[in-house]
């Protein structure tokens, strides 16, 4: 519209924009004023709620969710899903375990070494996977869905026979070198909390301040007039697919001295439980736009959740799921239309 | 029976701000009416709320003496208004007869009656001249032939009123003739229509009467024959408009070749294309819809396979694989397409106008400030209108996405640029722009490529024009051979 525009109605205008930037900017506060509200009640229902002991470890255990989320967002808003998160976690450990046991009933290598070859085959494997799913997404011209949704039962059953059905169980003597990676705080914060933390700042950093980022958002939002710009659409959709393989890979390397093994159901529902929180953060399923800061609190509200019902007797533990469900589907019922 | 049509006083508000400030017009019975506007005019927005997808927010609608007020779209149907959409409302995957009885199904009992409808079908395909089996599915065919299923719906809901926007838009000459022979003959047979278009000289061509739109408002109605094109193109702009085209440089006939195409061959598309054009020429490239234009130039760039074909910028071959390649050879192209192949319309300004060199303001952290003085630079340089630097593409009007998306391509500094429809959708005062603008690139030494359907355009603009017909250049006409007859007969191969 371009007639000359009185100055009534040009005023009105930009007083329109002023005010759908303004939604805009609310519906992205959305999530956060929910965690609060969260918080509240949490604190209102039980006293142990607001402990910092008990907030760290509402922390500790986001942070495997929160970093795959991270990675996750990405995938996103290219307009990319990844169902195999969960079951990749599983066999992540399963591969590193193996590995470090091996290499300490080899005799050969001191300790400490034999941690950092497992760090870095967790590291090396999510890179892996991640390539992997982006060269048959983009070579081989197949759906995410379909692609992940294979290697989620891949994975996971590769596992299940390597641990022969059973676990497979960190040895002693590694258990107790490794243990402080989960265990141990720095400053006070779990060292977990600080790696989801830095996770989320590079990631949000790299998304909105760096040229991949533009470039992811600009695929997810529109394929084709990315590729029309000159965009390498194949390589940036590889690369976020190898992102999240990376998040994926940091999470394993945390989640690993927690129990010390890996079965058949770690990381179970893992894929959802991320997927949900990029999507309660606020970032759109078909992709284009988003924001690392949503998902995080995405990922914090969906544990709070959890942890209220732990703390309190209202509704059943049992129920967890269900009440993570509702909140899911209400946080996309306000968010419908807002694009 | 045709529809007579009265607008008294019309408005229409969209929350704060009002698109029409009191309408008010006939339209008589059983004629074709030009309707007349640069974007914004109003002029969607009044024939959306009488084929009933917008409700007037005051005034008075009569059709045939009666005032109506439409709840809907099937309910002005049923009144015999049917609007045709400027972005066809066809569903891709569905059959032409599918397409045509959406929502109307007949049915025997329970059961959809395929066969009953096949059989009108293909009866309605055969009055709007489309020689298609209803069978196929809409995704096969041109958009010509869209435009033809389009009308054959209309038909099927018995129109009497039928109002087409912008309908020739994509067309080219030869499939607007058949089109404009097809609304004759809907008017022998008591249809009332409206023709909704920027082209003046169609619009003098087929309409029997027009109106003209500003702002919002009525501005003057008139029987064609009484109006010259320039009087109405002034009417539409509010201004005089002699002078569309700038003038034409010399043709450098000895400035060095910037790019050269030789044996360029895309399978089903394109054979055997050869051409050059050299730093500080604007080339034309003619052709119907389907000619393998927008093709050619693809496989050039590395969005689609070829098969054979040398590359040479600049006196140096190449190979391209990746429009990136071109890019940093000094070539980038403008898709005809600009919602869907131009630019983003969901982000903003700021972001469609770098994201080609986005490699420019990263160090790695993108400099968001030397991004924003690039967007007003743009913002000067192009004139592109905004009220709102921060406002997100679909904001603006087609004109000055347009200019954003020429402000866009031009950010790598190209020395050979490739615009495809680039005044397509675009109202008269920025198609002037653009054609300035396109003679500035060229000014300043730059090696410019202009494929168009409107031959008018190509005329005023181009120092040699290309003609292509079924994948091959049949013609390179230099400036004393340009005129529309010449350039259809080679298009259509009449010559």
């Amino acid at each position: 519209m371009q007639p000359a525009p009185t100055d009534a109605a040009s005023e009105g205008r930009r007083a329109r924009a002023a005010a759908a930037r303004l939604v805009h900017r609310l519906a992205g506060v959305g999530p956060l004023i929910g965690l609060i509200a969260l918080c509240v009640l949490g604190t209102l229902l039980n006293r142990d709620f607001a402990t910092a002991g008990n907030l760290l470890n509402v922390l500790t255990r986001t942070s495997f969710i929160g970093i795959i989320s991270v990675g996750m967002t990405f995938v996103i808003i290219s307009g990319g899903i990844d169902l195999s998160v969960g079951s990749m976690a599983a066999l992540i450990a399963g591969v590193m375990i193996w590995t470090m046991n091996t290499l300490a009933d080899a005799h050969g290598l001191a300790p400490l070494a034999i941690v950092a070859t497992g760090m870095a085959i967790a590291l090396v494997l999510g890179a892996a996977f991640g390539l992997a799913h982006g060269l048959l997404i983009t070579r081989g011209r197949i759906e995410p869905f379909i692609v992940t949704l294979g290697t989620l039962g891949i994975f996971r059953s590769v596992l299940t026979w390597l641990a022969d059905g059973g676990a497979l169980t960190l040895q002693n003597p590694l258990v107790d070198l490794y243990g402080p990676v989960y265990y141990a705080s720095l400053f006070g914060i779990p060292v977990p909390v600080w790696v989801f933390a830095l996770t989320a700042a590079g990631g949000a950093l790299i998304l909105n301040r760096t040229a991949f980022g533009r470039h992811v958002q600009a695929i997810g939002s529109n394929e084709q007039v990315a590729r029309y710009a000159a965009i390498r659409v194949d390589r940036v959709k590889c690369a976020t697919y190898v992102l999240l393989g990376v998040c994926v890979g940091v999470a394993t390397v945390l989640y690993v001295p927690r129990l010390g093994s890996a079965t058949p159901t770690t990381g179970l529902l893992w894929e959802l439980e991320a997927i949900a929180a990029v999507v309660v953060g606020g970032t759109a399923l078909k992709g284009g736009e988003g924001r690392v800061a949503g998902t995080v609190v995405g990922a914090v509200l969906l544990s709070v959740i959890a942890n209220i019902l732990n703390l309190t007797s209202i509704i059943s533990v049992y129920l967890n799921a269900a009440v993570q469900g509702v909140a899911i589907i209400a946080v996309a019922f306000l968010q419908r239309g807002r694009r | 029976m045709s529809v007579a049509v009265k607008f008294h006083d019309i408005r229409k508000d969209f929350g704060p701000v009002r698109v029409l400030h009191g309408v008010s017009f006939e339209l008589a019975p059983g004629r074709i009416h030009g309707l007349l506007g640069e974007n914004g005019a109003g002029k969607s927005t009044l024939m959306k709320i009488l084929a009933g997808y917008e409700d007037a927010s005051a005034g008075e609608l009569l059709v045939d003496g009666v005032p109506r007020r439409f709840e809907g779209s099937r309910e002005a149907e049923a009144a015999g208004i049917v609007l045709i959409h400027q972005e066809f409302n066809l569903a891709e995957h569905l059959t032409i007869a599918q397409n045509i009885f959406l929502g109307h199904e007949k049915r025997k009992g329970w059961l959809v009656d395929d066969t009953a409808m096949r059989r009108e079908a293909r009866e309605l395909l055969a009055q709007v001249g489309l020689a298609r089996d209803p069978d196929m599915k809409v995704r096969e065919l041109i958009v010509a032939e869209k435009q033809l299923v389009e009308i054959a719906k209309a038909l099927s809901r018995h129109a009497r009123l039928l109002i087409m926007d912008e309908p020739t838009a994509t067309l080219t000459p030869a499939e607007t003739a058949r089109l404009f022979a097809l609304m004759t003959k809907l008017r022998a047979g008591g249809t009332t229509l409206v023709y909704i278009s920027h082209k003046l000289d169609e619009v003098e061509k087929i309409t029997d009467d027009v109106v003209v739109m500003r702002d919002g408002r009525f501005v003057a109605a008139s029987a064609t024959a009484g109006l010259a094109r320039q009087q109405m193109a002034n009417l539409m702009v509010g201004r005089d408009v002699s002078d569309m085209f700038p003038e034409k440089g010399a043709a450098p006939e000895d400035a060095p070749v910037a790019l050269r195409v030789t044996n360029l061959t895309v399978p089903g598309w394109v054979e055997e294309l050869s051409f050059e054009v050299r730093a500080g020429e604007i080339l034309g490239f003619a052709g119907l819809v389907g000619a393998g234009r927008s093709e050619a130039f693809e496989a050039i760039m590395g969005l689609r396979h070829k098969q054979a074909g040398e590359i040479e910028i600049d006196g140096r071959t190449l190979t391209l694989r990746h429009p990136r390649d071109a890019m940093r050879h000094g070539l980038t192209y403008l898709s005809e397409d600009r919602k869907g192949r131009g630019l983003h319309m969901n982000l903003t300004l700021q972001d469609n106008l770098t994201l080609m060199t986005l490699e420019r303001y990263g160090h790695p952290l993108l400099d968001l400030k030397a991004c924003r003085r690039a967007l007003e630079k743009a913002v000067r340089d192009f004139g592109i209108r905004t009220g709102d630097l921060d406002s997100r593409a679909r904001m603006l009007s087609g004109g000055n996405q347009q200019k954003l998306a020429l402000a866009k391509f031009l950010q790598p500094d190209p020395r050979v640029i490739v615009l495809d429809e680039p005044t397509r959708g675009v109202d008269v005062g920025a198609k002037r722009d653009i054609y300035f603008l396109i003679q500035r690139l060229a000014a300043s030494g730059r090696a410019v490529v202009v494929i168009s359907s409107e031959l008018v355009e190509l005329i005023g603009l181009a120092h040699r024009v290309a003609v292509m017909r079924a994948g091959r250049l049949v013609a390179t006409l230099g400036r004393e051979h340009l005129n529309e007859e010449e350039l259809i007969a080679h298009a259509t191969g009449t010559h």
